[in-house]
């Protein structure tokens, strides 16, 4: 612990700049992995199931979502911001609207069926449909990256001292957080919240206090979608992506939810920005890190640590059950 | 034969032929049961293990069509060839492995591929040039006595392997398997995930080229039975150096496999095997029975990983390579959905759906691609897209057969109640 403040500490006095831009890149990955890593911890909670195919789903919404863009509504960087703003937000709700619909379908088809079998018959499932959904992704879109035009200019959204942001990174942090807010008042305040929690406890009670807990589950389904699809349009303004994309970072997410502390609504989101700074600051810095060689590597040595030492993660609390 | 001097009206002589089959068959039926118990179950084993083990003597010849046989079989279009076969054998070796870990214990493993993994580069260690700074010969064959690095005796470093990947699997065991299923499984992919980029960054670690990067070792010995048995009674000296290298790696794989099956069925039946399979069962009821949970998981992992190792070794030194491209998550489903297809747990489902599959993968797929192209208007690469068609496999055998193609004896009697005692993989499927 003191070992990393020594080597950040380091890395900020040698070039402070160059540390405060790696740490908004770090900030908007981890944005970006937290709306995965939510989709995670939300279906965790309700059905004790690592979804396994969202990852992909998320890729493959980012790839429809670059496909919306340039082929739907023929968006171009010339246009006026008006246009390009409201064709985003546009862009944004169908992306969205997509990924909900898939994952409600996901969850219909392959683990409505077996979810009274054992949990691991279901997550045998998901690893299966993971690949299914991947493939998918392969069909429509072969094995090319693809990209989005940079539709939201790069230029500085505001400077201090030698240090910028450019819109586009503060486009990502804008919509995460009200995204959070929004779902954590979902989940505390209203009456489908209620029964999503009340569901995720005991289904056969929640059952006999006339909750429908098949639409239940599937509405936790389509809020998961739609986040996943919210990631994959803020992931392609800033990256290429391909059908594969969604595997390794729906893992990353997923040790993220599991860091934070899964079924943790807060807590997937700080999991997910310790993980981002950790990728940022280790691909990012000159000084003494591994480089982007080891992040994997690193990311993983975490999600074990964690479920080693402190299964719960850093903001979950210990249940009876145990890890 | 009764049937053919039956009339030609279609009622009669189905009812002649009804009656003859009645006589003729309930004879041959009841010959078939006066045989001893140990005997029916042997006849067939036999009779199959003789035509897998001269398989090489005869495919050629069938494939290019013989007697009866096609010279092109329909979608297929041929049988596998002997080096399909070998990397066949291997993968089922593999899946029999992962079998013991996920089918008998009931302990997700994601990240069989890593045990692989570690048994490739033990081989590529112990048996190649690699390490340039030392050179030293133990029982290798067809090597040059002065050639550089460790060269130890292939069938020695297959033992190593395993028992080096037993410890590595004791490593990753101890302190993952306190946890429960789904956190185990998420675990044992970090492990898949992250001993393949070891191994793949592993060329300048601290400065030591530990593994060779991306080029991986190469080239890794091959078995062979040296000089002084070759010339005395004609084995082969050094298995790469033959001219039917194929069938010789062939037939030494089958053995290997053999061993492996043997080990695991014995495995199942012993107090350890039941100790798994009563943890996979029920794990609280097995503790409160007084099975030891770690030790008993442990001991499911070390071994399954222990075959994996050995798979690994030998199929590192039939391609004479350990390379770190070969290490995907994608294998560890894929020997996942043997296991799965078979029958979690049922050793000869696995071996069936290990061979299919494995074939699917080597060949059989873009055969069947080629088929399809060829002699029917679609269009479509279906070996690009076989993941996904596994996944469709294991999604489908999830909804609909969750105890795969030959489902595990233990499971069909609990469920039919007549629990009887002994062989029955298949014989009690007309009770």
């Amino acid at each position: 612990m003191v070992l990393i403040v020594v080597l950040l500490l380091r890395n900020f006095v040698d070039d402070p700049q160059e540390f405060i831009n790696v740490f908004l890149i770090g900030l908007t990955t981890g944005c970006v992995y937290g709306l995965v890593a939510l989709g995670y911890t939300l279906v965790y909670g309700i059905l004790q199931l690592i979804n396994f195919a969202h990852g992909d789903v998320f890729a493959l919404c980012g790839l429809i979502a670059s496909s919306i863009i340039a082929d739907v509504l023929f968006l171009q960087r010339g246009d006026g911001a008006l246009v390009l703003v409201g064709g985003l937000l546009l862009t944004l709700v169908m992306t969205m609207g997509f990924g909900a619909t898939i994952n409600a379908s996901i969850e219909f088809l392959a683990y409505r069926r077996v979810r009274s079998q054992s949990r691991l018959t279901m997550l045998i499932s998901a690893v299966g449909m993971s690949f299914i959904v991947q493939n998918i992704a392969l069909i429509i879109y072969d094995v090319n990256f693809r990209s989005s035009p940079d539709l939201i200019p790069q230029r500085n959204a505001f400077t201090i001292g030698d240090v910028s942001m450019p819109w586009d990174k503060v486009a990502v942090v804008l919509i995460t957080i009200p995204v959070l807010m929004m779902l954590t008042w979902l989940v505390r305040s209203t009456k489908q919240g209620k029964a999503m929690r009340a569901t995720a406890q005991d289904q056969d009670a929640a059952a006999m206090m006339g909750i429908n807990v098949n639409r239940t589950i599937s509405f936790t389904f389509v809020l998961a979608g739609g986040l996943a699809g919210a990631a994959g349009l803020l992931f392609l303004s800033q990256f290429n992506m391909r059908y594969d994309t969604g595997f390794e970072l729906g893992l990353i997410a997923f040790t993220a939810a599991v860091l934070g502390g899964i079924g943790n609504l807060t807590g997937a989101v700080l999991g997910a920005l310790i993980i981002g700074f950790i990728q940022a600051f280790n691909e990012g810095l000159a000084i003494w890190t591994p480089g982007s060689d080891w992040t994997r590597s690193i990311v993983f040595g975490i999600l074990i640590a964690t479920l080693v030492f402190r299964p719960e993660g850093l903001l979950g609390e210990r249940t009876p059950e145990g890890a | 034969m009764a049937t053919e001097t039956a009339p030609r009206g279609p009622r009669v002589r189905e009812r002649v032929s009804s009656a003859a089959r009645a006589v003729h068959l309930d004879e041959v039926k009841k010959g078939w049961r006066r045989l001893p118990a140990r005997a029916r179950s042997l006849i067939p084993a036999v009779i199959l293990l003789g035509l897998v083990a001269t398989y090489p003597l005869y495919v050629d010849t069938l494939n290019e069509g013989w007697l009866f046989f096609p010279s092109e079989i329909p979608f297929i279009l041929e049988l596998p060839s002997v080096s399909t076969a070998v990397i066949m054998i291997v993968f089922v070796m593999m899946a029999v492995g992962l079998n013991i870990v996920v089918g008998y214990s009931g302990l997700l493993d994601l990240g069989y591929v890593a045990f692989y993994a570690v048994g490739a580069y033990t081989a590529g260690w112990l048996a190649s040039g690699h390490f340039q700074q030392v050179s030293f010969h133990l029982g290798s064959v067809g090597i040059n006595r002065d050639a550089a690095g460790i060269h130890i005796s292939v069938w020695l470093v297959l033992l190593i392997a395993g028992a080096v990947t037993a410890i590595a699997g004791i490593l990753i065991g101890l302190p993952t398997l306190r946890l429960r299923g789904d956190y185990l499984a998420i675990v044992t992919l970090g492990f898949g995930e992250i001993i393949p980029q070891v191994v793949r960054n592993g060329d300048r670690l601290g400065g030591f080229n530990l593994t060779n990067g991306s080029f991986g070792i190469n080239p890794i010995d091959a078995p062979g039975f040296g000089a002084g048995l070759g010339s005395a009674i004609g084995l082969p000296v050094n298995f790469q150096q033959s001219f039917d290298k194929q069938n010789l790696f062939f037939w030494a794989a089958l053995a290997l496999l053999l061993i492996t099956i043997y080990c695991s069925v014995r495995l199942r039946d012993s107090r350890l095997g039941r100790a798994w399979i009563a943890i996979r069962e029920d794990e609280t009821a097995a503790a409160a029975m007084g099975v030891p949970l770690m030790r008993t998981k442990t001991w499911a992992y070390a071994i399954g990983a222990f075959f994996g190792g050995v798979a690994g070794a030998y199929y590192s030194s039939f391609k004479a390579g350990a390379f770190p491209s070969d290490f995907y998550f994608n294998i560890s489903v894929f020997l996942l959905c043997m296991v799965i297809l078979g029958g979690m747990g049922s050793v000869w489902g696995v071996v069936v759906a290990g061979a299919i599959l494995s074939y699917l993968n080597q060949e059989g797929l873009s055969n069947i691609g080629t088929w399809l192209n060829r002699d029917t208007p679609v269009s479509f690469e279906v070996a690009k897209y076989q993941f996904g068609i596994y996944g469709l496999i294991i999604v489908l055998m999830m909804l609909f057969r969750p105890t795969g193609l030959i489902p595990e004896s233990r499971r069909k009697q609990e469920i039919e109640e007549g629990v009887h005692d002994g062989e029955t993989l298949y014989g009690d499927r007309h009770a």
